[in-house]
């Protein structure tokens, strides 16, 4: 579906016609990224990380074709054959970083188009299965990611394992039998590894299918937009090709310029020290945390100190899943009409705390569990929730709105004067 | 740069042919070119061998133990190598052949060493698409002219390892290699 002013796809040639007849899927490129896509023109450069999400899975499906070439799913041979990787290989190192960083600047790029699709409502109707379909992916992306830290077996590798799959073990009675049946052994072995690289492998696949669905549901409304007003005419909107993909382009470039400044210049920087050692089932490194990416979801475990009718253990690690499952709701709890955060006065405040309560959290995780830590991630943990199940639905309830603008072509072409004022404050008629 | 005085040029002379946006659509798409092709070279280049696999491109075999008309199977970066110390009569045999006769023509004394014309060393994988030829080991079949046979796709190969008969299309090969004395060759 799209707009009634979509440009139709006329193939120029005879033999464009021929293969349209046979196979549409010049057609179907043409009415989904090309000339015959029409979007809001007011996107602003929130909107690029949605492309760049893709750029990053097909670099982390590239790099990891490759480093499967090279790889054994040995627990004697995994760390000896990712050094080999990184030593004899030609451009074995670069395939390894890239692919070791690729997985980091593939998270931060999907959490700023989260939190950009929650600044601006998003994932309000129409775009409620834009939104759950995202979500799907995001856990997709937390298990690959746990997956494929596993494989180089160094000791952050093991432990994580025994950490990530000890989860399930707070659940009463079946959970020690599901952990043992995860890893398929009491510990982590050579069983879990190679199952772990089998679905590590598997599950970038999976992925890309549901993105497949991520984008067939947003084109069913199109995307939404700065302002969250509805496309109304053609004059709110720019076909995607040359305009959209003139922009992706370049902005592609600029981040990709500071993806490969981290690759060729810090390729430790966000990884630990200590999975440079080899796995030892019978040591635990010291300070053993997540990977940065994790880490909120890691505080949020730790926060659980106190067994309060149920297992400290077990609150724990409801409260890390529920987290995330939580999102799945927000469409129906957040029931404000307004979608743009822009508009919404007090909304906007309280996002801008949930950014510093997350970043928090994602201190706290990175962190020691000293008493400060884990006094600091309850509070932070308490406030996350708190945000979602009581501030914004109270928020959509109370609060006033600014005017919204007749139409995003209005909101876009209305003068110097307005054009300057500050953002989300209605301008003055000209 | 000339291009910018190019671009003001064709303004000035509102010439459509060439506009400052078509230079920056080419420089922007040549960039993006570049790119593609720098990111493409090392992962084309990964799947070469190895730095550790390139490190075993050369052994060294002991010949003291084969006896004349015997001959043994060694390895050599991974392929079979076949050393044969070649009896006075396959010697013969092998320099009686007329060179016109041959499909990929070479005399005994060009694939071997000179004064070691009884040293026949070469690889053991046909020519043909790379199985290993019988005639080692001892009761194998040899093939009609008495060297290697080819039980894939029945390649014959005579006392000099040349192509006789068959799909192959060269003989054996002969891997460099040297006498480092007169019981040790080194290959590769």
């Amino acid at each position: 579906m799209s707009f009634a002013w979509a440009k139709p796809y006329e193939p120029k040639t005879e033999l464009g016609r021929w293969i349209d007849d046979r196979l549409p899927l010049p057609r179907m490129v043409f009415n989904a990224v090309g000339g015959g896509y029409p979007v809001p023109r007011n996107l602003n450069y929130g909107w690029n990380f949605g492309v760049l999400s893709g750029i990053f899975l097909t670099i982390q499906i590239v790099t990891g074709i490759v480093l499967a070439m090279w790889y054994f799913a040995s627990a004697d041979g995994a760390f000896n054959s990712i050094e080999h990787i990184m030593r004899d290989v030609n451009a074995g190192w670069m395939m390894r970083y890239a692919h070791a960083n690729g997985a980091s600047f593939f998270f931060i790029v999907v959490y700023i188009h989260i939190f950009r699709g929650l600044y601006y409502g998003s994932y309000k109707a129409p775009r409620e299965m834009v939104w759950m379909l995202g979500l799907v992916i995001y856990l997709l992306m937390m298990a690959t990611a746990f997956m494929g830290y596993v494989l180089p077996w160094g000791q952050m590798s093991y432990w994580g394992a025994q950490v990530i799959t000890g989860f399930f073990s707070a659940f009463p009675v079946v959970g020690e039998p599901i952990r043992v049946w995860l890893l398929g052994g009491f510990a982590p072995d050579q069983a879990a590894l190679t199952r772990f690289f089998s679905l590590h492998y598997l599950l970038p696949f999976v992925i890309a299918g549901v993105v497949i669905l991520h984008i067939w549901s947003l084109h069913i409304p199109g995307s939404s937009n700065p302002t969250g007003v509805e496309v109304k005419t053609e004059k709110d909107t720019l076909p995607f090709h040359p305009f959209y993909t003139a922009k992706d382009g370049w902005f592609a470039g600029a981040f990709l310029t500071i993806y490969a400044a981290v690759v060729f210049f810090g390729p430790n920087a966000l990884g630990h020290p200590d999975n440079y050692i080899p796995a030892n089932p019978l040591a635990t490194p010291a300070h053993i945390v997540p990977e940065w990416y994790f880490w909120p979801f890691y505080a949020i475990l730790r926060a659980f100190t106190v067994d309060f009718i149920l297992p400290a253990k077990l609150w724990g690690v409801l409260a890390m899943f529920a987290s995330i499952l939580l999102l799945f709701f927000l469409p129906w709890l957040d029931k404000s009409p307004v979608r743009s955060g822009s508009y919404r006065p007090m909304f906007r405040i309280f996002f801008i705390i949930l950014l510093v309560d997350v970043a928090i959290l994602g201190w706290c995780g990175g962190s020691p569990a000293t008493p400060f830590f884990v006094a600091l991630s309850q509070i932070a943990a308490a406030y996350y929730f708190a945000h979602f199940l009581i501030i914004l639905p109270l928020v959509s309830k109370f609060e006033t709105t600014l005017p919204l603008p007749n139409s995003i072509s209005e909101s876009v072409l209305h003068g110097e004067r307005a054009e300057a004022a500050p953002v989300g404050q209605s301008a003055p008629a000209n | 740069m000339a291009t910018l005085e190019e671009t003001n040029a064709a303004i000035v002379e509102g010439d459509e042919s060439l506009r400052r946006r078509d230079f920056i659509n080419i420089a922007a798409v040549s960039f993006a070119g570049v790119g593609a092709v720098a990111v493409a070279l090392p992962l084309i280049n990964q799947m070469n061998p190895p730095a550790d696999v390139l490190a075993l491109a050369s052994t060294e075999v002991d010949i003291s133990k084969i006896a004349p008309g015997q001959a043994i199977k060694t390895s050599w970066r991974k392929q079979p190598v076949f050393v044969r110390n070649l009896t006075p009569q396959e010697v013969q045999q092998a320099n009686a052949v007329p060179l016109s006769e041959l499909r990929d023509p070479q005399t005994l004394a060009e694939r071997t060493k000179p004064g070691k014309e009884n040293w026949l060393i070469t690889l053991g994988v046909c020519t043909h698409l790379g199985c290993v030829p019988l005639g080692v080991g001892e009761g194998e079949n040899r093939g009609d002219y008495g060297g290697y046979f080819c039980p894939c796709h029945g390649s014959h190969y005579d006392t000099a390892a040349r192509i006789r008969k068959g799909p192959a299309p060269l003989n054996l090969m002969v891997p460099e290699y040297a006498f480092s004395s007169d019981t040790v060759v080194s290959i590769g």
